[in-house]
């Protein structure tokens, strides 16, 4: 499942959600990505989108994960708008029998969201707004699910 | 068609949406851009670096060689940032 929202999200009570009435699930994987002050260069951060397209990307990229790897349960829920340091920004789980198809899975989907999903980040703090720029490693990250290194 | 544009790309455009017809001749994204850049200063400055642009048409990725025939949404923004 995927939810973009502007709100506030609660770890536990997702993880609860998705495992509810459940026993064949052996693992559970979580990522939470967080905003950061930067040594106080941050004070705000601001997430755009691009609504529609942002849901239909994170619902592609949650297929292929499921495509992949044995997965029973998996959940993706990205905040937008105004966010101060200390805030969720992303949550990612993953449920599977076993540990390795939730770890991978997991990481597969921060590193696809990471170069696929319609997000910018905008940074505000004392030295005035700033865009994000993409970070190169991310595209580098990704380029290891490609099919031909993956097959195995 | 409807254009978008995103972050970066919207604030030096000024402009985030608008409805546009291309001439004649206008084929593919990268076409486009060249089209949008002779209209003004803001669209000149927007794209001057077109190759770190990246483009989407009706809600998916495509590359800068992709054909707008029959497009209905063209979005365009800055490498994504989210996660």
């Amino acid at each position: 499942m995927i939810r973009v929202q502007q709100e506030d999200f609660d770890v536990g009570a997702e993880i609860a959600r998705l495992r509810a009435d459940r026993t064949d699930i052996g693992a559970i994987v979580t990522f939470l990505g967080t905003v950061r002050d930067q040594g106080g260069a941050v004070a705000e951060m601001t997430l755009e989108h691009y609504s529609g397209m942002t849901e239909d990307e994170l619902s592609r990229i949650e297929e292929e994960a499921h495509a992949r790897w044995p997965l029973q349960a998996s959940l993706i829920v990205h905040r937008y708008g105004s966010l101060r340091p200390g805030d969720n920004i992303v949550l990612v789980a993953t449920a599977s029998e076993h540990r390795d198809a939730a770890f991978d899975a997991a990481k597969f989907l921060m590193d696809y969201l990471k170069t696929r999903a319609p997000f910018w980040k905008r940074e505000d703090g004392p030295g005035g707004p700033r865009w994000i720029e993409a970070d190169a490693r991310d595209e580098t990250s990704m380029t290891r699910w490609d099919k031909s290194s993956a097959a195995e | 068609m409807r254009l978008l544009y995103f972050a970066w790309v919207k604030e030096k455009a000024g402009v985030a949406a608008e409805e546009i017809q291309p001439p004649e001749g206008v084929a593919t994204v990268a076409e486009l851009i060249v089209w949008l850049k002779a209209r003004g200063p803001e669209f000149a400055n927007a794209f001057a670096r077109a190759e770190v642009i990246r483009a989407a048409i009706d809600r998916s990725h495509v590359r800068h060689d992709a054909s707008i025939a029959g497009a209905r949404e063209i979005a365009f923004f800055p490498p994504v940032t989210g996660g």
